[in-house]
């Protein structure tokens, strides 16, 4: 018995015992759970991604155990 | 300046107007996989509290129908993941139709069990892919994955009922 032969057999067996799920209506506006939701938690003016942060982490401690790698970094800058 | 652009910048009209474009869309989507209707609300609203919060990362040029139902997958995967006990489906969610009777309740009821008892990565693309009959396709965008992943994770899923449902003494493959 193959793979497709098999899944359609799985498939008759779910059938009967999970139903498809058949009423999927939302019945209601959810847009006033949305505005609570922003009421409650606030989103930060701007987020800045943590590898961003991650970065110049990095790059700090470069500087400060390489003070020598200024001029350098000023160089190409 | 355009709508998806006007909601990429933070604009709370513009995400409005995609909310109410997208919410019964999206429910739709939850609420086949995780199968209650209070549930499906909850992780809607999380849904698109998500795509608000990642707003910076959405592309203007993109489909924000596409985005939100990726989010929207991955929130039910999470719901999937810590809820660990077995989810009823309400009378009024199931199909009506009765089945063939091939089947006795026990059995059914064993299977329900073994399949809610699923890994939820498992539990998620067999809901969509053998009960709610959804292309690979359509999965596969919406989990992220490739189609040939989605059918070894199904392949998976399968193999795991199987073998559960014959520890049960329950012949899955009767032929």
């Amino acid at each position: 018995m193959n793979n497709e032969e098999i899944n359609k057999e799985m498939k008759e067996l779910l059938k009967q015992s999970v139903a498809p799920a058949k009423d999927t209506e939302l019945r209601r506006d959810l847009w006033p759970q949305i505005l609570r939701k922003l009421d409650e938690q606030p989103l930060p003016a701007s987020s800045v991604p943590w590898f961003d942060w991650a970065l110049a982490a990095i790059l700090t401690a470069v500087l400060i155990l390489f003070p020598g790698s200024i001029p350098a970094l000023l160089y190409h800058l | 300046m355009e709508l998806l652009e006007r909601f990429a910048a933070g604009d709370l009209e513009a995400f409005e107007v995609l909310f109410r474009q997208h919410q019964k869309e999206v429910y739709a989507w939850i609420v086949r996989i995780v199968r209650d209707t209070g549930i499906a609300e909850d992780l809607t609203v999380e849904t698109f509290w998500r795509t608000y919060k990642h707003r910076s990362q959405f592309r203007p040029d993109g489909s924000f129908r596409a985005w939100a139902r990726r989010i929207a997958t991955n929130a039910s995967l999470d719901h999937l993941r810590h809820a660990r006990q077995e989810v009823t489906l309400p009378e009024n969610l199931a199909c009506t139709t009765s089945p063939d009777g091939a089947v006795r309740q026990e059995t059914r009821n064993q299977i329900s069990k073994a399949f809610h008892e699923l890994p939820a990565k498992y539990r998620l693309v067999a809901t969509l892919a053998l009960v709610e009959e959804e292309s690979y396709n359509n999965i596969a965008q919406a989990v992220g994955i490739s189609e040939s992943l989605v059918k070894v994770r199904v392949f998976r899923a399968v193999r795991i009922l199987r073998k559960k449902l014959n520890s049960l003494g329950i012949e899955a493959n009767p032929k």
